[in-house]
């Protein structure tokens, strides 16, 4: 019963989404008050009825209600609560039913704070928002309805892809959809700014907030799930240039150009059509990624069985949202202003060199996701594109990006001189140059590290130095620069991490019986006993592993390897000891005898690791920081307390 | 300027185009290079117990079909009603080839089988198996130590390929045979195969 009324709350949502995308844009266009200001019970009436839905689908899964096809496919009575309610997005329906749960809270929070914009531009935001929920319930409700009851009702379900069963897995999805529908809102008002032909200085402080908050949650959405695949897949790699990653880096490149170019665009009026374009782009990106997971036209880890006629709608979906965005970008985005002048050297001319830069990559990065397919469509074979390809390109990229940063930073608007940078940058480099070359000649020669932590080094140099100047000075420091500076030393501290890894991992792929000693580096392991354990919904063989360095016990790790009855899938538990210099990984790999005296192991030392994520974390944190910054605010308070903003 | 703007437009559009083909391509059809190439020659004990050995050659004038399979593959149980209803009809011999039916796992600690003792093993189980589920195969090849499953470039079980009346493989579908792969590509192809 709960389930259909579920199933039925969508339906209605479809109902109120159609009306929500139609009234109001119809109002703006034609001054109708009365349609405008249905936008936001609209769009409050949409949040109530998917919420419904999910919350009915969620209790199904917590009843282990397997009379629902996708319960049944996705659950089973041993999963542990956390999961069973994490399943609801661990397959395709049910993260689609995300997306559009997601997409309701980003327009409820639209209609709830944009009492200060006027009222014909959050009902032409609302509307393309519904229209976009239009089209994903249409989805949902034709292809891939998750409320789909299974006759006979089968006693025990499938169980959930172990795989999924980790605790990063329960929040990476939503926050990673945060991020990509996040999009939408930028995208929203891009489009809404276009249709009513004004382009100005207001919409770019608008869409700012909104666009950072999306930021942050696709960040950090993809570094939870860069540390599940560290963590679980027991390879200890952290990123693998698989396509359904890239679809993911795609709008987080996009959508990094996009909060720069935002900001010109709202202190100098710059870059208008360019930042149209940005946003646009960003959201095109997210929908792409979800037509290359959802559709099987790429082979992936994260792929989902395929099924054509879900493919062949989600293209449908893309070609109209995104055509008709170009189409209406190409016909108005000619007549926008270019805005203010700017000089050669400025910092409109960085921001805009590194937005390009960014753009490129994204490019790079799409070309290498997409080869194959286009190869076969082009019947000229089978193949894959691997790290090799996205490493010797992304690489190159990030160079002048990193370089161009620093500079971006100090430069100042309108117009700049090389002359006022040269001297304190000329010692910031020699310091950079001669802290990469002593840290490689220290740890081992090598080009690559020396490079990499030069343009570390250079970064985090030029961001304190400017950033202790500037403090050591009175008056108040708003925000947005503690903000800006702990973003950009995060990605300093991310290409440090990166470079070191790369740089000085040890591996060590070995066959070990208990007693054995294993030696990397300054650390040694001790394989003490393999046992069994139980799980809630696994059996586990789990080793016991002494890591000891120069004699001193420092750390047991305890890897496993899972089988999980349900689904017969063998899952490998990797043990890991953290500290801010360097990951002691552990992971067990088969029995090579019968009974078992020998097994497969893999250990790795991997330094600096953890400052991936620090970097990662900073980021974040740098655009909390923007987002709180007072600014976005003032108006608000300004009409509180009764002063015009 | 002007006509800049309708970059993007465009570029959308060629990749709307290649999405709409890569669509209909499946990526994980890998393409074996054995196909239109003669099938490698070998030479086994059946399952139906004796001393005789079968070898492709005995199949020559014939267009058939040899199916690799084991009792232990979980696709396999999927697969097997498909072949045996498309055995009944009865339209092109269907050869097993048993593949590793032994496993490492399944000799007692510390003894490995010796390969009379692995062939009487697997000759049991695959027999008890195919009474249960019904007996597709004209016959059953068994290739105990895989090496036959190398030469055809087995990735997993279960494979099937379709061999025509002098020996040349023409199609090979790899992972399991389902009805609608049957109807759309394999009977056209034994048909057009046998007309000639």
């Amino acid at each position: 019963m709960i389930v259909e009324l579920g199933h039925y709350a969508l339906i209605l949502a479809l109902l109120v989404a159609l009306l929500q995308g139609v009234l109001p844009l119809a109002g703006a266009a034609t001054r109708n008050w009365h349609w405008q200001s249905l936008a936001r019970p609209a769009a409050i009436m949409q949040f109530l009825l998917v919420s419904l839905a999910f919350a009915a689908l969620a209790y199904a899964f917590q009843e282990n209600d397997f009379s629902v096809r996708y319960v049944a496919d996705h659950s089973n009575t041993r999963l542990p609560a956390m999961y069973r309610f994490a399943a609801v997005w661990g397959g395709h329906e049910g993260s689609l039913l995300l997306w559009l749960e997601l997409l309701a809270v980003w327009t409820v929070s639209v209609a709830i704070f944009s009492r200060q914009m006027p009222l014909a531009v959050v009902a032409r935001v609302i509307s393309v928002l519904g229209l976009i929920s239009t089209g994903f319930l249409l989805f949902v409700l034709t292809t891939s309805n998750p409320f789909e009851r299974l006759f006979p009702v089968p006693m025990e379900g499938k169980d959930l892809n172990p795989l999924l069963q980790d605790p990063g897995l329960v929040i990476h999805p939503p926050m990673l959809y945060m991020g990509y529908v996040g999009f939408s809102v930028a995208f929203a008002f891009a489009i809404a700014a276009l249709l009513a032909g004004r382009l100005d200085v207001a919409w770019a402080r608008w869409s700012r907030p909104w666009t950072l908050v999306a930021w942050v949650f696709l960040s950090f959405g993809i570094g939870l799930g860069s540390w599940w695949a560290y963590t679980e897949l027991g390879w200890g790699g952290w990123w693998f240039w698989d396509p359904v990653e890239n679809a993911s880096l795609m709008p987080w490149l996009v959508g990094t150009a996009l909060i720069h170019s935002l900001m010109v665009t709202e202190k100098r009026g710059s870059f208008k059509a360019w930042t149209v374009l940005l946003a646009i782009s960003a959201f095109s990106l997210s929908l792409l990624g979800t037509f290359l997971v959802r559709s099987g036209v790429l082979n992936s880890v994260h792929a989902f069985a395929s099924d054509p006629t879900r493919g062949v709608f989600i293209l449908i979906f893309l070609a109209v949202v995104v055509g008709s965005s170009l189409t209406l970008f190409a016909w108005r985005a000619g007549s926008v202003s270019l805005g203010a002048k700017m000089a050669w050297v400025s910092r409109e001319s960085l921001l805009l060199s590194n937005s390009v830069l960014l753009v490129v990559a994204t490019a790079a990065v799409l070309l290498g996701t997409l080869y194959p397919m286009v190869i076969d469509a082009l019947n000229m074979g089978k193949l894959s594109v691997g790290p090799p390809y996205f490493n010797t390109v992304f690489v190159p990229l990030m160079v002048p990006l990193l370089f161009l940063m620093v500079l971006g930073v100090r430069a100042r608007w309108r117009e700049s001189t090389l002359q006022e940078w040269l001297h304190p940058l000329r010692s910031i480099g020699v310091a950079a140059l001669l802290s990469g070359g002593l840290v490689a000649l220290y740890f081992g020669w090598s080009w690559g590290v020396a490079g990499g932590m030069a343009l570390g080094m250079w970064v985090v140099l030029g961001t304190l130095e400017p950033a202790l100047e500037r403090l050591r000075k009175p008056g108040k420091i708003p925000l947005s620069f503690f903000a800006m500076h702990c973003a950009h030393l995060g990605m300093a501290v991310l290409v440090i991490g990166v470079t070191l890894v790369k740089g000085y991992e040890i591996e060590k792929d070995v066959r070990i019986a208990a007693g054995d000693t294993v030696t990397l580096g300054d650390y040694s392991f001790e394989l003490q006993r393999v046992t069994e354990v139980m799980g809630p919904n696994y059996v586990a063989k789990r080793a016991e592993v002494l890591v000891k360095r120069n004699g001193d016990t420092i750390a047991t790790l305890y890897p496993e390897k899972r089988r999980y009855p349900s689904t017969a899938m063998p899952m490998t538990e990797a043990a890991i000891d953290t500290n801010l210099w360097r990951d002691l990984y552990v992971s067990l790999g088969e029995p090579l005898n019968n009974p078992a005296q020998e097994w497969s192991m893999r250990f790795y030392l991997k330094p600096f690791l953890s400052w991936i994520w620090l970097g990662v974390l900073m980021m974040v944190l740098g655009g909390l920081l923007a987002v709180s910054d007072k600014r976005y605010r003032r108006s608000v308070e300004a009409r509180l307390s009764g002063v015009p903003a | 300027m002007k006509k800049i703007i309708l970059v993007p437009l465009a570029l959308f559009v060629v990749l709307l185009a290649f999405l709409a083909v890569g669509l209909r391509r499946d990526p994980h059809e890998i393409p074996s290079p054995l196909v239109n190439r003669p099938a490698p020659a070998f030479s086994l004990h059946t399952l139906q117990s004796g001393q005789s050995l079968f070898s492709p050659e005995a199949m020559r004038g014939k267009v058939w079909m040899l199916n690799v399979w084991a009792t232990w593959c979980g696709a396999c149980q999927e697969e097997h009603p498909v072949l045996v209803s498309f055995a009944r009809e009865g339209l092109v011999p269907l050869v097993g080839l048993s593949y590793k039916e032994v496993q490492a796992s399944d000799e007692p600690a510390g003894k490995p089988l010796s390969p009379e003792d692995k062939l009487a093993m697997a000759r049991m189980r695959s027999q008890a198996w195919l009474r249960a589920k019904g007996d597709p195969y004209s016959l059953v090849a068994m290739d105990l130590d895989g090496r036959v499953g190398i030469d055809y470039g087995v990735y997993g079980v279960p494979e099937t390929y379709v061999i025509d009346k002098n020996g040349v493989i023409r199609y090979k579908q790899i992972g399991a045979v389902t009805p609608a792969l049957l109807e759309q590509k394999i009977r056209p192809l034994i048909q057009e195969l046998n007309r000639s």
